[in-house]
């Protein structure tokens, strides 16, 4: 179990001030104008050393991603993007560091901004956490009163923060349509390349951090990249915010070290399965978009990239929806199709009908109404969208329902042949509404 | 994607506020020269509080022009994003979350309590006080399920909590939000059993008292009812 002295989130539930002086008396700002002083290089390589990897759901090497911008500039200003468009289903920790610690981030943005010489920052938050972003727009306010940013600050990087925020619409996660929102257009997915560290807001060289990722560089600098590295496990270090939500006693977000056993997680912090260990069905372990996978699979299962992977299934978020066996999983996986359809961008017509499609037949599985062949066809489908789209989801949308029936074809089949003593509606194909 | 269409009753025209022109203005401003588009999303915004909750086409006209943009900009806009009301909605706005996580913890009563209360998605009580809709993950799973009224999350809800949640909007009296089960924000319910090493507050407990805080962050009564860790 991670020690109290080693989690960065020390005010996670909000029991204590959000304000600045009360952060700095946890830690935050504190030695911030010696890592100015140590150099652009010097902070990356430190990040790089960590062994961070972006908490947003893709687990990309931070370091790496910020040593792709540019080192001299051609004119064109650099931007750091923070992505707070936390909108992942099972997912709402980022809340939490925006309405609690929000100095933790402000202090983030900074040094990542140095670390990649960029002078202006925007935090894209979403529309609907309006609460949120009152507490960090005061925080950010707080930090500009105290000279800790803006233009001659105490730490010596000239440095400008501005929130932004959408309205409503997950697509705007993904960092090009994030982007493009941004901008005041629809979040429409950009065609990659050129990617964003080249050619990304206002066609300039931009790199998109989650912010979850953002917030825990201060500490990594702080107590350095080897303690960092030392938490977790070899390929996933340091340590990670986990939602735990679903069909468990205690729902709560907590923080951990990476590689934590998922029964660990589920019955130290969430109290349990609701009605016992043995009353497991399925676990979405990061976030809707990754498979799900069956009870049978979690009695020793670490916590981090790399075992995930190996289920086909990913850490993604880190965020733990939990499954009892009452749940009828038919319709929970349809109900995250209805979400994918709902939030399709509608720029890619695989995803716009795909998604619409595979809710559509999952709707009439969940109620016995549909042949056994459709099962089969509805995994075709799922590939024909999978990796067809301009951006991921397409994947994400794909991946719940090929994670359904890779472990529950025998539930649908169960549920067709108990429907099958019903007439069956002729289906009728109905385009994207 | 959603069907979104603008309503068929339009008011005559719209125009800002002085202060709210003012606002706009310095929205504009936070953006590089020539990029005055960026601020669309929260001009936008603005004009629906000031409408009272839902954008008529005037008002869509007006950004347009404020912001040199042609009208099919704003117009697709505020079709795409799904927290632009297109038609007028309840003084109290009630947004279900019904995805998969509020799902398995009783989102569907909890739109039962509000079908029971205030009437069909979408239509607005004669009073003109409440009107609700179901909409997509809201971001508070662990507090699961979750309603957004206005500009509050209210956590942790079965249909009794939410049932007087209403009738005190419904009165006109103060409502709190956050987890309405006693629980202290994300934090399990008994209270937290991580960051309780009091040496990682020892510095900040020297700091002055602070102001309180915005929304639900009342202290949780930590009682017995957490389950042992096995």
């Amino acid at each position: 179990m991670l020690q109290d002295k080693d989690r960065i989130f020390k005010n996670l539930y909000g029991l204590h001030s959000w304000r600045l002086e009360a952060a700095r008396a946890r830690g935050a700002w504190d030695g911030t104008k010696s890592f100015i002083e140590r150099g652009h290089e010097d902070v990356i390589e430190a990040v790089k050393a960590s062994g961070l990897r972006g908490r947003g759901g893709a687990g990309f090497p931070t370091g790496l991603k910020w040593s792709f911008m540019p080192t001299k500039s051609d004119g064109r200003p650099s931007y750091l993007v923070v992505n707070a468009d936390e909108s992942e289903p099972g997912t709402c920790k980022d809340r939490d560091i925006m309405r609690h610690d929000p100095q933790l981030l402000i202090e983030g943005a900074f040094l990542a901004s140095f670390a990649m010489r960029v002078h202006v920052s925007y935090i894209y938050i979403r529309g609907e956490f309006i609460r949120e972003r009152e507490i960090l727009q005061a925080a950010i306010d707080e930090a500009y009163d105290a000279k800790l940013i803006g233009k001659n600050n105490v730490n010596g990087w000239d440095f400008d923060l501005y929130l932004h925020h959408g309205a409503g619409a997950y697509i705007c996660g993904e960092e090009t349509a994030l982007l493009e929102s941004l901008e005041g257009k629809k979040g429409q997915p950009r065609l990659k390349p050129p990617f964003p560290a080249s050619v990304g807001l206002y066609g300039a060289p931009t790199t998109v951090n989650n912010v979850e990722t953002i917030a825990v560089v201060p500490d990594i600098l702080r107590r350095g990249a080897a303690w960092f590295a030392s938490l977790g496990r070899p390929s996933s270090t340091g340590t990670k915010l986990f939602c735990l939500s679903g069909h468990v006693n205690t729902p709560c977000n907590v923080e951990e070290e990476l590689g934590i056993p998922l029964r660990e997680l589920i019955d130290r912090y969430g109290g349990g399965v609701r009605g016992g260990w043995d009353n497991l069905l399925a676990v979405i372990p990061g976030g809707s978009s990754v498979p799900c996978i069956p009870a049978s699979a979690c009695d020793d299962l670490p916590m981090d990239f790399d075992s995930l992977r190996a289920l086909k299934s990913g850490l993604g978020t880190a965020a733990v929806i939990v499954m009892d066996k009452s749940t009828d999983i038919i319709r929970a996986i349809a109900r995250l199709s209805y979400f994918y359809k709902h939030e399709s961008c509608g720029q890619c017509t695989p995803c716009r009908e795909g998604t619409g499609w595979m809710w559509r037949v999952l709707e009439r599985m969940a109620k016995g109404e549909a042949e056994k062949g459709e099962i089969d066809m509805l995994l075709n489908v799922s590939h024909q969208v999978e990796g067809h789209t301009i951006c991921g989801l397409g994947d994400a949308a794909a991946w719940p329902v090929q994670g359904l029936i890779r472990h529950f074809r025998h539930v649908i089949e169960a549920r067709i042949a108990a429907g099958a003593t019903k007439p069956i509606a002729p289906s009728v194909p109905v385009a994207a509404e | 994607m959603s069907v979104r269409r603008l309503a068929t009753h339009q008011p005559e025209g719209f125009a800002f506020t002085p202060a709210n022109l003012e606002w706009a203005n310095a929205q504009i401003k936070k953006s590089p020269d020539g990029r005055q588009a960026s601020a669309v999303l929260p001009i936008l915004w603005r004009a629906q509080e000031q409408v009272g909750g839902w954008l008529p086409e005037p008002a869509l006209r007006y950004v347009a022009d404020m912001l040199g943009l042609a009208y099919i900009r704003i117009y697709e806009i505020a079709t795409f994003y799904t927290m632009f009301n297109l038609a007028p909605v309840g003084r109290h706005y009630v947004q279900v979350c019904g995805t998969t996580p509020c799902w398995l913890r009783g989102a569907d009563e909890i739109k039962d309590t509000c079908r029971r209360l205030i009437g069909a998605p979408g239509q607005v009580t004669e009073d003109g006080l409440f009107s609700w809709t179901e909409v997509e993950c809201l971001g508070a799973c662990v507090n699961a399920p979750v309603v957004q009224i206005d500009k509050d999350y209210y956590e942790d809800l079965v249909p009794k909590s939410l049932e007087r949640i209403l009738k005190e909007l419904k009165a006109g009296r103060p409502v709190v939000p956050g987890p309405q089960d006693g629980r202290q924000a994300s934090a399990p319910l008994g209270g937290p059993i991580t960051l309780t090493d009091p040496e990682l507050y020892r510095e900040e407990a020297g700091a002055p008292a602070d102001p309180p805080k915005p929304g639900a962050l009342k202290q949780a009564p930590r009682t017995s009812r957490r389950p042992k860790p096995r």
